[in-house]
This record gives structure tokens, C-alpha cells and sequence, in this order.
């Protein structure tokens, strides 16, 4: 019994130190940022790597989802003849919700895997601990950059992801589906508001996920056993993580921009 | 050399990024209407404003002239007034226009339809439009026609047992 009840605590304070651990990662993370602006060349290394990679996947997968929007949307609204809010339906769904949330699950799986083994490997093989060693930190040289690129990457993907999107859903909707193109997109611009849910939607979702994303990616990486099976779990922990986190975010974020109290 | 590629496909990530947020104020929101609100405003009371939203268009004949940018509620009177913006290009709207609130189609959403009076004096910022109709509270029409047929109709029916 007694030993049941220190387990769990012990599991406590270790996920508590744990908690403290990112938070104090976080906080030097931000602290190395100004170097990046030194060396920009390390950003745009970066910003390839999470961001021109990942477009592939993330264009297609908007174009898809933009399409099912519109086939989805189009079962249900031709019951009631309201066909021509389809460009509405399709807009919101991906703009408020869709867009963000699943750019981050993509860029979770894509990108933010790739820091963690990359960090990972780093710590296994002590590239890290040889450049301490030459008195370099490597928060500024090799963490910032990494982290900037992924906060900036989020939201441009984002927006990409939302924009194919809509596209995707035009094309089923006014080309496969004789939809009438001018009603598609009257009906989205009266309904769709730049500030409140472009803004909060797009922009602010994308950015909060953005940092999650990166620095949840990040800490494990630098967190891994420095073993090839503690990297292999720091690049699941990362993905799943991430995930979890997205998805509660999301949710709060919701409530707190389109809840109605 | 590889730098430069970097650079390049770098600069094109984030010249579409700025193309899809673009495409996005431009094509998908309503960055084309914020000029609305800048219109003058007009008050009208009303009885009853039924679902009417802030934002709702405001038309005259059907053409879309301004949109509702505030709700609220006269103390005083217990009545809706519903502030309107209207595009300054139609500013020679007569002091007797009377606002209506309709409701586009059978389930669309309510909008304030204008009718405009015989005046020669037009409305300016601040004018309040004195002739207005209620939203049609669907409840309220039947209960009405149930009572009017209830008290037009007082005879029983035949075949119905007697009391």
C-alpha cells in the first residue's frame, strides 16, 4: 500500500518537474531569439526544412479535405435547397476549425517528429555536449532558429492549407456539382469576417499551435535518452503529445473566441 | 549555389503564404464591405425585432444600401432601437421613409427593408424613422388567427354534440 502510494507520487512530481523542465526550456528558448536576427542564414535553413517540406503534404491534404467539405455539405444542404450557403459551410468549417487543427496534426507528424530525432540525435551522438564544451550554447545556434522557422512556418501553412481548401471545395461544388459560383462566394463573403474569424481563426489558432507545436518537439528531443530506443520514444511522445495538446488548445481557444456565453 | 536554391524555395513559401491570406481577405471575407460601417446613421424603434442580428442587411427595393451596426434597448419606452448605417451615396432618402423588418425566403434571415416617404427633407445622421413594422412573430400570427376564428365563429358546428 505504502509503496502504491510513492509510485504515484513519485510519478507526480516527476511529470511536475517535468512541466517545470519545458517551462524553463521555453523560457530560454525565447531568451536566444534575438540571435537569430544575427543569422538569418540559419533561419532560412530552417524555414526549408519545416516549411518548404511540409507543403506537399499539406496542399494535398487541403485539397481533400476542401473537397470532402464540399461533397459532405452539398448531401446535406440539397434537402433543403440551400445549396448556395455551401461556400458558408465550406469557408467556416476549414477557416475556424479544419485549417488550424489539422495543419498542426500534419506539421505534428511531418515536421515536428523530424526536430525531435534530429535534437535527439544530437544529444545521442554529444553534438550538443561538444559544442558546450567549446563554450557555444547551442539554445542560440541550434534551438532559436529551429524554433523561430517552425512559429513562422505554422501560420503560412496554415493559411495555404485553408486557402487550397476552399478552392478544393469550389471546384466540387460549382464545377463537379453546378453549384451557382457566384452564390458560393457572395454567400462566404457575407458571412465571413476578416478580424473575427479570419484572425482568430486562421492566424491566432496557427500561431498558438505553432509554438506548441515546436516546442513540444524541441523539448523532447533535448529530453530524449540518448539512446536510439529514448529517440524512437521522444519522436512518438512528440507526435502524440503535440496531438493531445492541439486538440485541448483548440477546444479552449473555441470557447473562448466564438463561444456563445 | 545551394544557398541560394534555399533561398529561393524559401521565398516562394512565403510569397503563397501571402498569396493564400490574400486570397483569403479578399476573395473569402468581408474586407470588401468594412467600408460599410462608415455610413450615416439612422435610428428606428420597433416593437419587435424579431431574430434580426447585428450586420443584417439593410435594403430599399431590394438593393443592399447599408446594414444594421447596433441593437439595443430604449428604456423608456420598452422599444428595439436598431441603429443603421447607410452608404453615403444615398443620402436623399425622405424624413417619411418607414423601415420594415423582413425575412428573406421562408427560413432566410431577417433584413430591414426601407420604403421611402414623399418628403422633401432627407435623413441625415441622427434622424430617426418614425414609420416602422415589426418583425412577424410567427407564434403571435396563429395565436391570432385562432382567436379570430374563435370569436367569428361562435356558432357549433353541426355534428358536434350539443353542451
Amino acid at each position: 500500500m505504502i509503496a502504491l502510494l510513492r509510485s504515484l507520487g513519485r510519478s507526480v512530481l516527476e511529470r511536475l518537474a517535468r512541466l517545470g523542465r519545458a517551462n524553463l526550456f521555453l523560457l530560454s528558448l525565447l531568451g536566444a531569439l534575438t540571435f537569430v536576427f544575427k543569422r538569418p542564414g540559419l533561419l532560412i535553413r530552417q524555414l526549408y526544412a519545416v516549411g518548404v517540406l511540409s507543403l506537399p503534404i499539406v496542399i494535398v491534404s487541403g485539397l481533400f479535405v476542401g473537397m470532402v467539405l464540399g461533397l459532405q455539405g452539398y448531401a446535406n444542404l440539397v434537402d433543403f435547397g440551400a445549396t448556395a450557403s455551401l461556400g458558408t459551410v465550406v469557408a467556416l468549417s476549414l477557416i475556424r476549425e479544419l485549417g488550424p487543427v489539422l495543419t498542426a496534426l500534419l506539421y505534428a507528424g511531418r515536421a515536428g517528429s523530424a526536430l525531435t530525432a534530429e535534437i535527439g540525435l544530437m544529444k545521442a551522438t554529444e553534438q550538443l555536449a561538444s559544442m558546450q564544451m567549446m563554450a557555444v550554447d547551442p539554445f542560440p545556434r541550434v534551438l532559436a532558429p529551429r524554433f523561430l522557422a517552425g512559429c513562422l512556418a505554422a501560420p503560412i501553412l496554415t493559411g495555404i492549407f485553408t486557402a487550397v481548401g476552399i478552392l478544393g471545395g469550389y471546384f466540387v461544388a460549382v464545377l463537379q456539382l453546378g453549384v451557382d459560383g457566384g452564390a458560393f462566394w457572395a454567400q462566404m463573403q457575407a458571412k465571413v469576417l476578416l478580424f473575427e474569424d479570419i484572425g482568430n481563426g486562421v492566424l491566432i489558432k496557427s500561431v498558438v499551435f505553432g509554438i506548441l507545436a515546436n516546442w513540444i518537439a524541441l523539448f523532447e528531443g533535448y529530453e530524449a535518452q540518448p539512446t536510439s530506443e529514448g529517440v524512437s520514444l521522444a519522436t512518438t511522445r512528440t507526435v502524440v503529445i503535440t496531438s493531445l495538446a492541439v486538440l485541448g488548445w483548440d477546444f479552449l481557444l473555441t470557447a473562448l473566441m466564438f463561444g456563445v456565453w | 549555389m545551394r544557398q541560394k536554391n534555399l533561398e529561393l524555395m524559401v521565398g516562394v513559401f512565403v510569397a503563397l503564404g501571402v498569396a493564400a491570406f490574400l486570397l483569403l481577405a479578399l476573395k473569402v471575407s468581408d474586407l470588401t464591405r468594412i467600408g460599410e460601417n462608415d455610413g450615416y446613421r439612422v435610428m428606428a424603434h420597433f416593437e419587435n425585432i424579431g431574430g434580426l442580428k447585428v450586420r443584417a442587411p439593410v435594403t430599399l427595393g431590394g438593393v443592399r444600401i447599408g446594414r444594421v451596426v447596433g441593437i439595443g434597448l430604449d428604456p423608456q419606452s420598452y422599444e428595439a432601437v436598431v441603429t443603421l448605417a447607410i452608404d453615403p451615396r444615398y443620402d436623399r432618402l425622405p424624413t417619411d421613409s418607414s423601415a420594415s423588418i423582413l425575412t428573406s425566403g421562408l427560413l432566410g434571415e431577417q433584413y430591414v427593408g426601407l420604403e421611402p416617404g414623399g418628403m422633401d427633407s432627407y435623413l441625415t445622421n441622427g434622424s430617426v424613422l418614425k414609420l416602422t413594422q415589426s418583425a412577424l412573430v410567427l407564434e403571435k400570427l396563429i395565436g391570432r388567427v385562432l382567436t379570430d376564428t374563435a370569436s367569428g365563429d361562435a356558432k357549433p358546428k353541426p355534428g358536434l354534440p350539443d353542451q
